[in-house]
């Protein structure tokens, strides 16, 4: 059995990003994801790789522009309100094709909000990114190992599919601390990058990295051809699932709140309420051939999220609205209780399959 | 027949979009002819900002990343940071370098980041259509300053030479001109040593170049010139505000 190493879920981030082969990190300070940079600030120096604590945000993820742009495995890390700020440059980051991490611990909102764990950059992360025409692919870790595990990953489906990849945690992931096995880090695959920024020494044409298009129409074919590309990556949409086989009530949750919905089915199952759960590994793509599938079955849908229903969206578009989904939140870095979870399956379960929320 | 004069290697053949009498190719010129007698096209990037050079990556041979407006600082950081080796220079207007991008531009002077700045300050935004600028003289007439630049609502110019001066990590900032063959000249040495300067890693170095906007200013090219001289350089005095080679 492989050696665990006990750390925060931030540290194990970092520690998957150095494992991938990531030597340049930009970084700001804000809480709750400051451990991120913490482990950088003393793990980059001692490997010959960059920490580099920017003016701002802005400055920060068009550092990960520059580093990505010359061929490196590069990541900035940030919570909500910085993450917003960095808009700007994922925008450009995916308008360029160049391979990005970023994290977002999740804190709560709007504005300033709080520094205690929440999911309400949902839409942030999957809708709204940045201004114009593109996604990034979206991992949601529920484990420290998974925090470890999805940043490997991240650095992987990045480079493979040539796109800005997230992990989006929350407070309460970032800073738990749990056992890691970190042995996935050692067999890391590489991509030639025949297109990065490295000089041409006189032997090739210049290659640019641009995302400006004066002629509408060439900007327009462009737009067409990475949401092609983007039709590749939805196949890498995944769920776990958990007794979901003959479940009646299906509950989706994902990150930290997966967690506490695993508890609460267990404890319906025991009252006998065939419960089961879904959760979203990818919230881009949306796995919504999983939830389309087990809306055959099943009578009714709980959400349950961390933030005003946001991903709530996302399922009743996967089941085309065909069952009821009811929401299960708390906000502003609240975090659910299984009990509250449990209450709305029980809640569920009492409703007829073609009844529509609304009319509750 | 022999060849007395002819384009610099490190300037493709593509016609450029400038309008005509715009400074903005002779800088070009004199940034190509550095990168020729350097011998250093081959390993350089560009960064090309927002502004009227955000399509220089057509003009110049090497290899060009184009940034957000203001951020090209940043994204040379991340550049220089991956390949120390290659040289990282970046091309930025008034707006793009002392307003949007002010915090970048200053911040990568204080970590002393080992890249070359060739700012072109004509006072004005040209590529939007003459806007009011962060280097807009006082009382100068623009699009956003119908009535001249009103110093009690728009506040003053930015001397940006003399402000990075102040920090340690600038290693070199001098202010040249445009405006004729003697300073044309100067506007040369000065990019050459700036580039100079980061050959032998000496930090950050900026080339600050008054330059003239007949277009957007209103005037024709040789009066844009005249303009220039009596205007800009009284209020941006020309000269070397920064090397640490001279102040050691």
């Amino acid at each position: 059995m492989a050696e665990k190493v006990l750390m925060k879920g931030n540290e194990a981030i970092a520690e998957a990003a150095i494992m991938a082969g990531c030597r340049h990190f930009f970084g700001y300070p804000i809480t709750p994801q400051t451990e991120i940079s913490a482990y950088m600030a003393k793990r980059m120096p001692k490997i010959g790789g960059t920490f580099l604590q920017a003016e701002s945000e802005l400055a920060a993820i068009n550092m990960v522009y520059g580093a990505a742009a010359a061929g490196a495995r590069a990541m900035t890390s940030s919570s909500s309100p910085g993450i917003a700020l960095k808009s700007e440059g994922l925008s450009f980051l995916a308008a360029c094709d160049l391979p990005s991490v970023i994290v977002n611990i999740q804190r709560g909102g709007p504005g300033l909000g709080g520094i205690r764990p929440s999911q309400s950059d949902y839409f942030h992360a999957t809708r709204s990114t940045g201004h114009g025409d593109f996604h990034m692919i979206v991992l949601a870790p529920n484990t420290v190992q998974e925090m470890f595990d999805l940043t490997l990953e991240a650095f992987d489906l990045a480079d493979k599919y040539r796109m800005p990849a997230m992990i989006l945690g929350d407070g309460m992931l970032g800073q738990v601390m749990e056992p890691v096995d970190i042995s996935r880090g050692n067999n890391i695959k590489t991509y030639e990058k025949d297109w990065a920024l490295t000089g041409t020494k006189g032997l090739r044409k210049r290659n640019v990295v641009n995302s400006l298009y004066l002629s509408a129409e060439e900007l327009e074919v462009l737009n067409f051809q990475r949401f092609e590309k983007y039709k590749e990556v939805e196949k890498i949409a995944r769920t776990e699932n958990c007794l979901l086989e003959d479940a009646e009530v299906v509950v989706v949750a994902y990150g930290i709140c997966a967690r506490i919905a695993k508890n609460a089915i267990d404890t319906a199952r025991q009252n006998g309420i065939k419960a089961g759960l879904i959760r979203p590994v990818t919230l881009w793509p949306y796995p919504k051939h999983q939830l389309k599938a087990a809306a055959e079955k099943a009578k009714a849908f709980v959400v349950v999220e961390m933030s005003m229903g946001q991903m709530i969206e996302d399922v009743e578009l996967s089941i085309r609205c065909s069952r009821p989904v009811l929401l299960c939140n708390r906000t502003g870095g609240m975090v659910p209780t299984r009990e509250a979870v449990l209450e709305s399956i029980e809640k569920a379960a009492l409703l007829k399959g073609e009844q529509n929320a609304d009319s509750i | 027949m022999q060849i007395v004069f002819e384009k610099p290697k490190a300037l493709s053949d593509t016609p450029t979009h400038y309008c005509p009498g715009c400074t903005h190719g002779i800088i070009h010129r004199l940034v190509a002819e550095v990168l020729d007698e350097l011998d250093i096209t081959g390993k350089t990037i560009g960064i090309a900002p927002v502004g009227c050079a955000v399509i220089h990556f057509n003009y110049f041979e090497c290899d060009v990343a184009q940034a957000a407006h203001g951020r090209a600082p940043a994204v040379a950081t991340g550049l220089k940071r991956v390949n120390p080796d290659n040289i990282v220079f970046s091309y930025q207007g008034d707006g793009d370098l002392a307003a949007i991008g002010t915090n970048e531009t200053i911040h990568a002077a204080a970590r002393g980041e080992n890249i070359t700045v060739i700012f072109v300050n004509n006072a004005i935004y040209g590529m939007t259509g003459g806007q009011m600028a962060p280097t807009t003289l006082p009382g100068q007439i623009t699009q956003t300053s119908p009535y001249g630049r009103d110093t009690k609502t728009a506040g003053f110019p930015l001397r940006m030479c003399e402000l990075l001066a102040t920090l340690d990590g600038t290693a070199y900032a001098e202010r040249v001109a445009v405006d004729c063959v003697k300073n044309i000249l100067k506007v040369k040495k000065a990019i050459k040593k700036a580039f100079q300067y980061q050959i032998e890693g000496k930090g950050f170095s900026i080339v600050e170049i008054l330059s003239s906007c007949p277009t957007n200013w209103g005037l024709e090219p040789v009066k844009a010139l005249e303009w220039l001289r009596q205007n800009m350089i009284p209020y941006y005095p020309l000269g070397v505000f920064k090397d640490k080679e001279v102040s050691r």
